[in-house]
C-alpha cells in the first residue's frame, strides 16, 4: 500500500458514490439497532427499487442523539429525520430532492451547530465495515505520510505539541507517554489500546469502535511506529458484542489492505493487533490490572512503578492509551499538533466526546471543544431537563468522579477545574439528575458499585467501601446518627490515601462531592428522617404513627 | 561438536489431554487453544469460548481447560470466579438482563429489578426453579441514551418500563 494506492481507492469510492443522485444514510448503533433501524434499513432498499430511483442507502455508525432513534441522514441536502421506522421508507423516498417529511424532521440546531467533531468526524457518514468508506474520507493517509516523510521523534513531536492528553480519564500527556516508551531499552515492545469502558454511564469508546473502528487501528498503528512497537491488543468489553464484531472485521480488512502486518506501505515497519475480551471487571480499566487480564490472570492492579511504559505486558515496554486518545491521532498528524491545540482551554487541548444520559432531554453523545462550560453542554446541546422536572446534580467522571450542583454549572469543562470542584474529567460519562434523585442513594449507589468491583488486593479498598456502604445504607434507611457522618468522613480519607489503585483512590469521591454539595439531604435523612426527593424506604418514627 | 538435545531431554514434549466427551463443542474449545499455541495466556481467551459454547462453565470444563493450559486449577478457578461475566451455573431458557449502570438506575433500574424479582420469585442471580428464565443484571451495557434498558436472550430494548419488563416475562412463562 502506498499513498497513491490510497489517493486511487478514495478516488473510486468517491467516483461510486457520486454516481447516485441522494445517500440515505441509517444509523445502526447500539441504540437505533435496538430500535430495528436494520429493519428499516431494509425497507429502504426494497423502497428504492420499487421507487426506481437512484439512490444509495449506508449502513453507519452512531449520529449521536440516541435520544431521537432511529436516525436517517439524507445527502447531500443533509435533511436529518428523526424516530424513522419501516413503515416511513416510502414517505422518506418520494419527498426526495422536494420538501422533506415534515413529521420526521429533527430540527435540532442548538444541539449540533455547538459541538466540534473530530472524534466523530465519521461517525454517521461511514459504513464501519467498509474501510474504503474510511480510506475516502483521508483515512491512513497520516500513516502513510508518518512511515514515509517523517522519524518517529517527528510523530511524538507532533503530539506532544497538539497537547492532547489521555482521555480514559488520567489526563496524562499523551505525547510524553509515548516518548518514555520510545526511549525504554528492548527490542520488543507492545501498544495496547485501553476499551474496556466499565464506567457505567459513558459510552463513547464502545461508539466510536462501533462507528468508526479504522481510525483506533490507524492511531495505534502510528503509535506503534512512534514509540518502536511491532505487537498490539485492544481490550475491549465482552459486554460490547456489535464493537467487537466491527473491530474483528477492521482488523481482517487493514490486514487485506496491507495496513496491517509485515512491512507496511513497503517499509520495514511490521505491526499487527489483536482483541482480548474482558470478562465483566470494572477494575481491569486501571492499566496494571488490565495486563494482568491480557496475560490471563485476574485483573489485580500492581504498585507502580515501575509503569507499564518500561515494564508492563510480559515485563516489556508498553504503551497504553484509551480509545478516544488513539482516534486523536490521525486527525493531529493530518492537521498539525498547532492546529489540534487551538482548541480547547488554556491546559486542556482539544474536543472531548461526551456520553449525555440520565435526566436530559437530548441523551446521546457529543463532542465539544474543551473549555465549553457545563451549563452550555446541559441546557443548550442537551436541552435542559425534560417534563417539567428541575437540575439537581451532574455526575461527572462515573464512580470516581463527583455530583456537581446547579452552582458550579458555569465552570468550564477541563481536567483541572474539574478536579478543582471534587470532581474529575473521567472518561466521558454525564449522568443528569433532577429533583426525583436522592443524593445520599446516589452516593450508596455508587459505593456499592466500587464495593462490588473492589479486587479485594488491598484491605483500604476492599473493607473501607464495604464499611461505608454499610454507614450509607443505615443513613438511607432513616437509621443513621451524626456520628455515621463523622466515621463516614473518616473512612473517606483512609481510602482515598491508603489505597493501591485508582479504584480505591477515587471511590469516596461520589460521597465526598454530595456531602460537600448536598449535606442538607443526609442531615434530613438522620435528624429529621426523611427522604426529600422520596426515594429512600424510611419507616416513620412510632412517635408520628402515634 | 555440541549434541541437540534429544526429545527425550530436559523438557519434555507436552501432550495436551483428551477431550472430556465427545460433544463437538469440546473440539471449538480445544481450537481456541491450539490458536493461541496452548499458551498460560489463553486461559481467558478459552473460558470465553467454552462459556459462548457451553452457555457457563461447570467443574469438568475448568479441569479441562487449567489440564491443557498447564495452569494451576486453583489459578483457572481464581480467574473464573473473579470476572462477574463467568457463571458457574447453567442458563435458563431464556435470559433477562437488567443494565444496573448509573443511567439505568436514575431512571429507575432498581424498581425494573425489583418487580422482576417478585414477578419470578427468585432474586436476581438465579434461575426459575422450572429452569425457564434467568434474571441478571449487568453494570452497564453502554447504551445509557435509550435508558433504563434490558437485554432479552441478546436482543436489548431500551426505554424499558414496568408493564414492557412484565409482558416479556408473560410471553416467556406462556410459551
Amino acid at each position: 500500500m502506498t499513498t497513491e494506492e490510497l489517493d486511487q481507492i478514495a478516488e473510486s469510492v468517491r467516483a461510486e458514490n457520486a454516481k447516485y443522485d441522494h445517500e440515505i444514510n441509517v444509523c445502526m448503533g447500539t441504540g437505533c439497532l435496538s430500535q430495528h433501524s436494520d429493519l428499516l434499513k431494509d425497507a429502504l432498499v426494497k423502497e428504492v427499487e420499487a421507487q426506481g430511483k437512484n439512490v444509495f442507502v449506508r449502513r453507519t455508525g452512531c449520529m449521536g442523539l440516541c435520544a431521537a432513534g432511529p436516525l436517517v441522514l439524507v445527502d447531500p441536502e443533509e435533511t436529518l429525520y428523526q424516530h424513522v421506522n419501516a413503515s416511513n421508507a416510502e414517505a422518506v423516498l418520494a419527498n426526495l430532492g422536494g420538501e422533506p417529511v415534515a413529521a420526521l424532521q429533527c430540527d435540532l440546531r442548538d444541539h449540533f451547530d455547538q459541538q466540534v467533531h473530530v472524534v466523530l468526524e465519521n461517525s454517521g457518514h461511514i459504513d464501519p465495515e467498509k474501510i474504503d468508506d474510511y480510506i475516502a474520507r483521508d483515512g491512513y493517509q497520516a500513516l502513510m505520510t508518518a512511515l514515509t516523510d517523517m522519524t518517529p521523534n517527528g510523530v511524538i513531536h507532533q503530539v506532544t505539541e497538539s497537547g492532547l492528553r489521555g482521555r480514559g480519564g488520567g489526563g496524562y500527556p499523551t505525547g510524553l507517554k509515548w516518548g518514555t516508551v520510545a526511549k525504554a531499552a528492548g527490542d520488543l515492545k507492545y501498544v495496547i489500546c485501553n476499551g474496556d469502558e466499565g464506567d457505567p454511564g459513558a459510552f463513547m469508546d464502545r461508539s466510536v469502535l462501533e462507528s468508526d473502528p479504522q481510525r483506533v487501528i490507524e492511531g495505534m498503528a502510528i503509535a506503534a511506529y512512534a514509540v518502536g512497537a511491532s505487537r498490539g491488543y485492544v481490550y475491549v468489553r465482552a459486554e460490547y458484542p456489535l464493537a467487537v464484531a466491527r473491530l474483528t472485521a477492521a482488523l481482517r480488512d487493514a490486514r487485506r489492505r496491507g495496513l496491517l502486518g509485515n512491512n507496511i506501505g513497503n517499509t520495514p515497519f511490521n505491526f499487527d493487533i489483536e482483541i482480548r475480551l474482558g470478562a465483566g471487571a470494572f477494575v481491569c480499566g486501571e492499566e496494571t490490572a488490565l495486563l494482568a487480564s491480557i496475560e490471563g490472570r485476574r485483573g489485580t492492579p500492581k504498585p507502580r512503578p515501575p509503569y507499564p511504559a518500561v515494564s508492563g505486558l510480559w515485563g516489556k515496554p508498553t504503551l497504553i492509551n484509551n480509545v478516544e486518545t488513539f482516534a486523536n491521532i490521525a486527525p493531529i498528524l493530518r492537521k498539525g499538533g498547532r492546529w489540534f491545540s487551538a482548541m480547547g482551554s488554556e491546559r486542556s487541548k482539544g474536543t472531548k466526546v461526551f456520553a449525555l444520559t440520565g435526566k436530559i432531554t437530548n441523551t446521546g453523545l457529543v463532542e465539544v471543544p474543551m473549555g465549553i462550560k457545563l451549563r452550555e453542554i446541559i441546557e443548550t446541546i442537551g436541552g435542559g431537563v425534560p417534563d417539567g422536572h428541575t437540575f439537581k446534580a451532574v455526575q461527572t467522571g462515573g464512580p470516581s468522579g463527583g455530583c456537581l450542583p446547579a452552582e458550579m454549572l458555569d465552570i468550564g469543562v477541563s481536567y483541572d477545574a474539574l478536579v478543582k470542584v471534587g470532581s474529575i474529567m473521567g472518561s466521558g460519562g454525564m449522568v443528569v439528575m433532577d429533583d426525583t434523585s436522592c443524593m445520599v442513594n446516589v452516593a450508596k449507589f455508587f459505593i456499592e458499585f466500587c464495593m462490588t468491583e473492589s479486587c479485594g488486593k488491598c484491605i483500604p479498598c476492599r473493607a473501607g467501601t464495604a464499611q461505608m456502604h454499610t454507614l450509607l445504607t443505615r443513613i438511607c434507611a432513616g437509621s443513621g446518627t451524626m456520628e455515621d457522618l463523622d466515621l463516614l468522613v473518616d473512612l473517606c480519607s483512609t481510602v482515598k490515601e491508603a489505597s493501591l489503585c485508582g479504584l480505591g483512590q477515587t471511590a469516596p469521591n461520589p460521597v465526598l462531592s454530595t456531602l460537600k454539595y448536598f449535606r442538607n439531604e443526609y442531615i434530613e435523612h438522620i435528624v429529621h428522617k426523611r427522604c426529600p426527593a422520596g426515594v429512600c424506604n424510611i419507616e416513620a418514627p412510632a412517635e408520628v404513627l402515634a | 561438536m555440541v549434541s541437540e538435545p534429544n526429545s527425550g531431554g530436559i523438557v519434555p514434549a507436552f501432550t495436551p489431554p483428551p477431550l472430556p466427551s465427545d460433544d463437538k463443542r469440546w473440539k471449538i474449545v480445544n481450537g481456541t487453544m491450539r490458536k493461541n499455541g496452548f499458551a498460560r495466556h489463553a486461559l481467558i481467551e478459552t473460558l470465553h469460548t467454552v462459556q459462548s459454547s457451553f452457555g457457563f462453565l461447570d467443574d469438568d470444563a475448568i479441569r479441562f481447560v487449567a489440564r491443557s493450559l498447564r495452569v494451576p486449577l486453583s489459578q483457572a478457578y481464581g480467574v473464573v470466579t473473579f470476572y462477574h461475566y463467568f457463571s458457574l451455573k447453567p442458563p435458563g431458557k431464556h435470559t433477562m438482563t437488567i443494565c444496573t449502570g448509573t443511567a439505568c438506575y436514575v431512571k429507575g433500574a432498581d424498581k425494573l429489578v425489583a418487580e422482576a424479582e417478585k414477578r419470578l420469585g427468585v432474586p436476581q442471580g438465579q434461575t426459575t426453579k422450572d429452569g425457564n428464565i434467568s434474571l441478571t443484571t449487568a453494570r452497564c451495557v453502554g447504551a445509557c441514551g435509550r435508558a433504563p434498558v434490558m437485554i432479552n436472550d441478546g436482543e436489548l430494548a431500551g426505554l424499558t418500563t414496568g408493564e414492557l419488563m412484565l409482558a416479556q416475562l408473560e410471553r416467556w412463562a406462556v410459551e
